[in-house]
């Protein structure tokens, strides 16, 4: 782990599928809504994150979708705790990240990183992008001596395609897949296990959106990087993972392998979000029969009895407001969080729906 | 800091193009070679000086502007060039020491109340609001009750005055850059407090103290002398700008010259802060920089183009 | 100003009214680099009742240019060409002529609801406010009985609540309804959307989708629909006018752009999408997924437009040594139906005979 000018980590280590780098359980992040005025009291909580249990494995792609506001992004925050959880746990490589003091915490920052979704934001306009890359570097010691610094910055922009006559120039000069790039170098300085990629290609154009997944995908293979595709766009996050995990309302609902998940979605939820995607395809944009769902997601602040999407489920029966839904095996790994496939104290839940 | 950046930026060359950036624009230029003026004169007054500071002459009383004095003389005969070019020190050590104690002290209460937020921001904020909601004047006369009078003391007396403006600036700087993604980004990398506050934060939030520097000088030379006037700041009979302008005043229908003189010298010392001020804001800003280097060679190049042709 | 981009007039596609009618639309601003050619000799029609989908990504123009024909671009911007909005050019009216088109004959729908509403008034005084100045409705009573069915029509549940409720009070999607029930108040003949359903979730967005559509299968309205999403393209337009660098690089129908794509830049754009479902291997499990063919490099800047064809310096056919100094004429190639498929390239139709993505 310690392989200080060993860039490339070898061929990717063998996979055991029960590997787990990343494993979060009953993880909640909530925020406190606090009443205006003086006193401040606080009144309830955005149940951002609100009880996930994940499993991410080592040297694995696993994409996390949802929509805006389902806590996808709070989740890949709180697994490296740039947001602190208040409740469950996260265990990085054996450790309980939520329990490290700050000299530990820093050091995890070495091995678990993340790339920002706007490149344009994520980059300090003052530092020359040289200096943006050094960073990591600076903070954890590594190369220490200006020229070995340099020389290990000339080396990452190189990984990442970019010129590395370029790292005495600033973020402004870039455009914004270059500066992407370049928030990738900098989250890989320290040679990471795991790297969160927080909606890493949504503010690109298509055609840069296609070299940076290509990036990340040639990146995450040759380095064996443990990666999370955190992102709304489900095409992307189907293209570049190898399993797939599907939030709503700040719980993880459905959890497949990559293709059975695009092929048979098990959730009615990401059945709905599946059937949404506009194909680039008239023929089958004319074809397909779309599932559209009625209302908006509700408040996290104000989070459904029971199963969270029920209110907008077109199976909704019975059991859905009386009882929260665990995420159970449905086959084959394939996990979803639906009374649909079974409730305990009814026969046959099909038969009662609407 | 600087040091560890040295590989990835060749600093040296950065500093001086930016400084040729900076002296290409006219009215930097203009503000640079005054306040060069205007420190040589202070560093060799005794030398510049036609006479003493306090050479009285009471035949040549209120005399006029002319050969023999420049900017006439004042109500006791004392010439008031000698006078303004003995009063640059006065009026430059008091804009910049004033300026300098508030600038470091109110830019730290801020970067600190606007970083760390909660309490901190509350308690600090909260102290520099008390200091803020007496009246300028009144609090700096009080320091200076406490300190006892004099030009050393009536700077102190400016800076503390001042430091709330910069606190609040700073601090509404910061709040705004705390939560840009690249902050934290940095932080993700597992960059530590001291090293968000000062590599990131603070240069980001620089442009809005530069420009309030740049006002706080004009002011600080303002207060001196309404505190010299009172007799609170610099004890007569040594000249100060502020000061011969507050007594200049009674004589200003009689003898313009004793008031004007001073008057003149103060504006253009603040304007050549300011303009300086404008200036350095700009450059410091790679992107506006980049765009001042693009626009100095399009018209480089225009110059320099035959006419007729079209890009 | 030598441009060799020659349109041969293109009537309405159909058989309804032409509703706008564009023509050798430019816009070039100067700037602090230097002049920027930011739309260069556009081009089309939209005809009532049909969507006519502008494509490109950003900086490509297909904004401004619809910004142009409303006369919302700054005032230093120097618009050319003709824009007959039915029948009379909307670039030549006055200030005063185009506030009452944009109220009344075209209604706008922009990415961000929450900057085209304004924050401290409420939903039924934005909405009554446009009836009112308009002539719309008879009084203050009348012009609210016609907001709340407005708010009916896009779908907003307890439109009458929903009047005194304030844009901030509602979720993204149900704002973009209020827009897009702001932009039908005026009943226009034309309606723009410009990215608007870009900031919305692909579920809200389906429901957007599907609103418009059924709102203009019952009014006729025409739509042009700016956006850089061909998902969303595939979905609703009937044309397609492909963007790049402020050039139509390509136009034709929906099904002759998606199925047989002649020019280099759209076949890119279309190989750059990564699918959403698998193709299956030879042995029926998912087949390992290869690359995305990216389009290397970035969109030349408006400043300093290539000499020859604007996506020649990343193109990777570049078919014809003329590509690099001359600029290809939008002509037509391969197509099926009575829509003329055009693209402006030199060797479109050889092209449309590969594959995408080979």
């Amino acid at each position: 782990m310690n392989g200080s000018g060993a860039q490339v980590r070898g061929v990717q280590q063998v996979r055991d599928p029960q590997d787990v780098l990343v494993r979060a359980r009953g993880l909640q992040v909530h925020f406190p809504v606090r009443s205006t005025g003086l006193r401040r009291r606080r009144t309830g909580a955005v149940r951002a994150v609100d009880g996930v249990d994940l499993d991410v494995r080592r040297g694995e792609v696993l994409g996390l979708v949802g929509e805006s506001g389902c806590g996808k992004s709070t989740l890949g925050n709180a697994l490296l705790r740039l947001v602190e959880p208040t409740g469950g746990s996260v265990e990085f490589d054996g450790t309980d990240v939520t329990a490290l003091d700050r000299r530990a915490l820093r050091a995890l920052r070495r091995r678990a990183v993340m790339v920002f979704q706007d490149p344009y934001a994520s980059l300090d306009p003052r530092l020359t992008v040289g200096q943006t890359i050094a960073e990591p570097l600076q903070v954890h010691g590594l190369h220490p001596g200006a020229a070995a610094r340099a020389a290990r910055v000339a080396q990452l922009l190189e990984l990442v395609g970019v010129d590395p006559a370029a790292a005495s120039r600033y973020p402004h000069e870039f455009s914004g897949g270059q500066r992407q790039r370049v928030g990738i170098a900098r989250a890989l300085a320290g040679e990471p296990d795991f790297v969160v990629c927080d909606e890493a290609i949504a503010s690109l154009d298509v055609s840069v959106q296609a070299q940076v997944l290509n990036l990340l995908r040639s990146l995450q293979r040759r380095l064996g990087l443990t990666l999370l595709f955190v992102s709304h766009d489900l095409a992307a996050v189907r293209h570049l993972s190898d399993r797939i995990a599907v939030m709503y309302l700040g719980r993880v609902v459905e959890v497949a392998d990559a293709a059975e998940l695009s092929r048979s979605p098990q959730h009615p939820y990401t059945q709905a979000l599946l059937s949404a995607v506009p194909l680039p395809s008239p023929e089958l944009e004319r074809a397909r029969e779309r599932i559209v769902l009625t209302g908006d997601v509700p408040s996290a602040a104000r989070v459904p009895s029971g199963c969270r999407f029920r209110t907008r489920c077109r199976h909704a029966f019975a059991p859905c407001p009386e009882v929260d839904p665990a995420l159970q095996d449905v086959g084959g790994g394939h996990t979803a969080a639906c009374h649909l496939h079974g409730v305990v104290g009814l026969e046959d839940p099909r038969a009662v729906r609407t | 800091m600087s040091a560890a950046a040295a590989p990835v930026r060749p600093r040296r060359n950065r500093f001086l193009a930016g400084a040729r950036l900076l002296l290409g624009s006219p009215p930097a230029l203009f503000a640079a070679l005054v306040l060069v003026g205007v420190v040589l004169v202070a560093l060799f007054d005794d030398q510049v000086a036609p006479s003493g500071a306090n050479d009285v002459d009471v035949q040549q009383r209120l005399q006029p502007p002319g050969a023999g004095h420049w900017f006439g003389t004042d109500d006791l005969g004392r010439d008031v060039l000698s006078r303004v070019v003995l009063g640059a020190k006065v009026s430059l050590q008091v804009g910049v020491v004033a300026v300098g104690f508030s600038l470091v002290c109110g830019v730290l209460v801020g970067l600190f109340a606007g970083f760390y937020g909660r309490w901190l921001d509350t308690a600090l904020m909260r102290l520099m609001d008390v200091l803020f909601a007496f009246p300028a004047m009144l609090l700096a006369i009080a320091v200076i009750a406490i300190l006892g009078p004099g030009t050393t003391n009536a700077m102190i007396a400016i800076g503390i005055t001042y430091t709330p403006v910069f606190a609040r600036v700073t601090r509404a700087a910061v709040l705004g850059v705390r939560e840009s993604v690249f902050v934290r980004a940095s932080r993700s990398v597992g960059a530590s407090d001291p090293r968000l506050l000062f590599r990131h934060v603070l240069p980001n939030a620089l442009p809005p103290i530069i420009v309030q520097t740049s006002v706080s000088l004009a002011f600080a030379v303002l207060a001196e002398a309404a505190l010299s006037f009172v007799g609170l700041g610099t004890q007569p009979p040594a000249p100060s700008w502020g000061r011969m302008l507050a007594e200049g005043r009674g004589y200003v229908d009689l003898a313009w010259w004793i008031a004007v003189f001073p008057g003149l010298a103060i504006v253009v010392l603040v304007l050549a802060f300011n303009l300086l001020g404008d200036g350095l804001r700009d450059v410091l800003d790679p992107q506006q920089r980049s765009a001042l280097e693009a626009a100095r060679a399009r018209s480089g190049r225009r110059r320099r183009r035959t006419p007729g042709r079209t890009s | 100003m030598t441009d060799p981009v020659t349109d041969p007039v293109t009537g309405p596609a159909h058989g309804g009214g032409t509703v706008l009618d564009v023509r050798d639309l430019r816009v070039r601003v100067d700037t602090a680099r230097g002049t920027a050619d930011i739309v260069n000799g556009l081009s089309y029609s939209v005809a009532a009742g049909e969507t006519v989908a502008v494509v490109g990504e950003s900086g490509s123009g297909k904004s401004v240019s619809v910004l142009a024909l409303l006369g919302l671009l700054p005032g230093h911007a120097r618009v050319s060409g003709t824009a007959a909005f039915r029948g009379r050019d909307l670039l030549a009216m006055s200030e005063a002529e185009l506030r009452t088109v944009r109220g009344n004959g075209i209604g706008m729908v922009f990415q961000d609801p929450m900057t085209s509403l304004n924050p401290v008034l409420t939903v039924g005084r934005q909405l009554t406010e446009g009836l009112l100045a308009h002539g719309r409705a008879g009084g203050r009573k009348a012009a609210r009985a016609r907001a709340a069915e407005l708010l009916a029509d896009v779908g907003l549940p307890d439109p009458r609540g929903a009047l005194d409720r304030y844009p901030h009070e509602l979720s993204g999607g149900m704002r973009q309804r209020v827009v897009i029930a702001i932009a039908l108040s005026g009943d226009p003949a034309l309606l723009i959307a410009d990215e608007a359903t870009t900031a919305l979730d692909v579920t809200v967005q389906a429901q957007i989708l599907e609103l418009v559509a059924g709102l203009q299968r019952e009014r006729g309205t025409g739509v042009v629909w700016i956006t850089h999403d061909l998902g969303v393209v595939a979905g609703t337009a009937d044309r397609v006018l492909v963007m790049y660098g402020g050039r139509c690089v390509e136009d034709g129908s929906v099904d002759d752009v998606f199925e047989a794509p002649a020019h280099p830049y759209t076949r890119g754009l279309l190989g750059a999408l990564p699918a959403l479902h698998d193709e299956d291997g030879a042995d029926g499990a998912p087949a390992e997924r290869p690359d995305l063919v990216a389009i290397g490099g970035t969109p030349p800047p408006p400043t300093d437009l290539p000499p020859g064809c604007v996506f020649w310096p990343r193109c990777p056919v570049r078919g014809d040594e003329r590509c690099a100094t001359e600029q290809p004429p939008l002509v037509p190639v391969r197509g099926s139906g009575p829509v003329p498929h055009r693209a402006a390239t030199f060797y479109g139709e050889r092209l449309q005979q590969t594959e995408v993505g080979a």
